[in-house]
């Protein structure tokens, strides 16, 4: 390997000098100005671009998942459960497209919240690349959310326009529901990641936060029923379940489902509280971690 | 062009109009005094104190866990000292983390590139980390991949490379910048000697270009052929500094007789060997007897009816510099 190409790279030096002289990097003080204007938006595009490597997931997920759900749930359950009284007088496919919307974020966020979160760490370390660059430690927390924020927009949108053509969203605000997805990825999202940035060892924590966390909150927040046809007991995990917050809210744009104005402000308050508290632990815990 | 705004000791001695002192005192990029870092109850780094001046090779020479790690991290902006100060192109990385390290090119220790990407992908994502504009990143990493010796990869994936391509795309990737100061921490270590070869020589190359090379290594060859001047570090403290050349002349003599005896007798050995040479140093595998003529000295062992099994006369190195300032070898 070495005999061959040796050569080659003399050679290259030999005509050097000429070749770099239009080839100069700025300065030191013009790298540090531009990453601290607009490190997270660089960071978030190195995301992007290994987002990149498997967008058609994305966007399969996008599409693939909900139609499936809309088919089976929206079209073939619906014969039996559709009487119009018990959904607030939409058919049974509006009064679960939002929970569908809102769910497949908060799904998408248990996975990019993650394991790339571990990946970043420890597993491939990708975060310590950027960390010996200007980029600050919240830049590359930001830049991360920044990215997956996207994602979020892109699938959200895409399951909107499908959710449209089914005829199930007959609001004119229907499409607030993308942001509200958004917002609800990012409120459970963000404490996931402060989490994931907090585990040392990878002792299948996630796949316990996808059984017992992210399923019984899809099941149990409103998505196929309304949340007060079931019994107290269990109606909590709901109150505290952004899928909740996010589906009603969801409703209320794409159906004008009725509820008193305090409650929706709640929605919001409790998603955007959420995302918040998230990412200030985030932050903190990307400080302190890439900082020793 | 970026012109470094520190001037040269050649410019500044040819330069008469300068008063003395500004003559005798060296242009230091990096500076450090009393710098210590503590972990809990652990002091990695116990106050060590070094300056390197621009265009200096200048190495830490220590066994694992002698904090030579944690001094790269603080040096690059990365880890906070917790105490003494530490200056890198006269600023402190503490308040100007971002404008530190945009001075700074980096080869961690753990190659972590983005292996989900491209070759040549890495380099370009690397420098926008630096804000750096893609009409400049693209001829650049075509620039920089035939530095490395990597061309022919530039569109394979980072997991298909082989151990020694992959730091060499590191290096290549810790140059996207133009810095005039790299950071190298174990930049051979687990490398074939083949491929250790190959990056000795990239990193001889840029040092002729100017750059400023600190590097951490725990082989005494490595530092031998790039330092132009190290510290030897053993439990966060500097046991001597020096060229290699002057370490050697001051802390050990210009040849070494190995002799083994046998794992049994190696450690009794040592009363009848007693007056060869300067200096007797007993290992488990192996008796060193310190001379200025080795061949002599095993003559004089002969001459005494002793049989090693093996014998060797070796030039001092290093290794027998850091043998002689801590009673241990520097790879356990």
């Amino acid at each position: 390997m070495t005999d061959q190409s040796a050569p080659a790279v003399s050679d290259a030096g030999g005509r050097g000098p000429a070749a770099p002289a239009l080839l100069r990097a700025h300065s030191p003080a013009v790298s540090a100005a531009r990453a601290r204007r607009w490190g997270s938006f660089y960071y978030a595009e190195q995301v992007l671009r290994v987002m990149k490597g498997y967008g058609w997931t994305i966007v399969m997920y996008g599409v693939g998942q909900p139609v499936a759900y809309l088919f089976a749930m929206g079209v073939g359950l619906a014969t039996l459960v559709d009487s119009q009284a018990a959904f607030g007088g939409v058919s049974y496919l509006a009064f679960i497209a939002p929970a569908l919307l809102i769910s497949a974020a908060v799904m998408t966020a248990a996975n990019e919240f993650t394991f790339p979160v571990m990946d970043g760490f420890k597993w491939r370390r990708v975060y310590y690349g950027p960390h010996a660059s200007p980029l600050t430690p919240e830049q590359i927390a930001s830049g991360h959310i920044m990215a997956v924020t996207l994602r979020f927009l892109l699938q959200s949108a895409i399951y909107f326009v499908v959710v449209a053509l089914f005829g199930a969203s007959p609001s004119g605000w229907g499409w607030v529901s993308v942001l509200v997805a958004t917002l609800a990825g990012l409120s459970f999202g963000l404490p996931l990641m402060a989490y994931a940035a907090s585990i040392k060892e990878d002792k299948g924590q996630f796949a316990m936060v996808m059984r017992f966390i992210v399923t019984p909150l899809f099941l149990f927040s409103g998505t196929f029923f309304p949340l007060d046809s079931l019994p107290l007991a269990v109606q909590w995990i709901g109150w505290i379940s952004p899928i909740w917050h996010g589906t009603e809210l969801g409703r209320v744009f794409s159906y004008g489902y009725e509820e008193p104005p305090l409650l929706t402000i709640a929605h919001i308050v409790f998603l955007v509280g959420l995302a918040v508290a998230g990412w200030m632990l985030t932050k903190r815990q990307f400080v302190r971690r890439l900082g020793q | 062009m970026w012109v470094p705004e520190l001037v040269s000791n050649e410019e500044l001695s040819s330069k008469p109009s300068r008063s003395k002192t500004q003559g005798d005192q060296m242009q230091y990029v990096i500076t450090a005094k009393d710098l210590t870092k503590t972990y809990g109850d652990v002091t990695a780094v116990d106050g060590i104190s070094f300056s390197v001046p621009a265009g200096e090779a200048f190495g830490l020479l220590g066994p694992n866990g002698a904090g030579k790690s944690t001094t790269m991290k603080m040096i690059g902006g990365v880890s906070q000292r917790t105490s003494g100060s530490l200056s890198i192109m006269g600023l402190d990385p503490e308040s100007h983390g971002p404008e530190v390290r945009a001075h700074l090119g980096v080869v961690p220790q753990q190659d972590n590139l983005d292996e989900e990407l491209k070759v040549r992908d890495n380099l370009l994502v690397y420098g926008r980390y630096f804000g750096l504009p893609m009409s400049y990143l693209r001829p650049k990493a075509d620039e920089l991949l035939e530095f490395a010796q990597l061309t022919d990869k530039a569109k394979s994936k980072v997991d298909a490379l082989s151990g020694g391509m992959k730091r060499r795309l590191t290096i290549a990737r810790s140059l996207i910048n133009e810095p005039r100061i790299l950071l190298l921490d174990e930049p051979t270590t687990g490398l074939d000697p083949q491929a250790r070869h190959i990056l000795w020589d990239r990193l001889f190359r840029l040092k002729e270009q100017g750059v400023t090379l600190i590097l951490t290594t725990h082989y005494m060859d490595e530092a031998e052929q790039l330092c132009d001047r190290l510290i030897v570090v053993d439990k966060g403290r500097i046991m001597a500094e020096g060229s290699p050349a002057s370490l050697i002349r001051e802390y050990s003599t210009r040849e070494v007789l190995e002799l083994r005896f046998g794992s049994e007798r190696n450690a009794t050995i040592g009363a009848e060997l007693e007056g060869i040479g300067e200096r007797l140093e007993t290992l488990p595998d192996r008796v060193l007897i310190y001379a200025h003529d080795g061949e002599a000295a095993l003559e004089q062992v002969s001459a005494r009816g002793l049989r090693p099994v093996t014998s060797l006369v070796r030039r001092s190195s290093l290794e027998d510099v850091f043998l002689r300032l801590t009673g241990r070898s520097l790879v356990d």
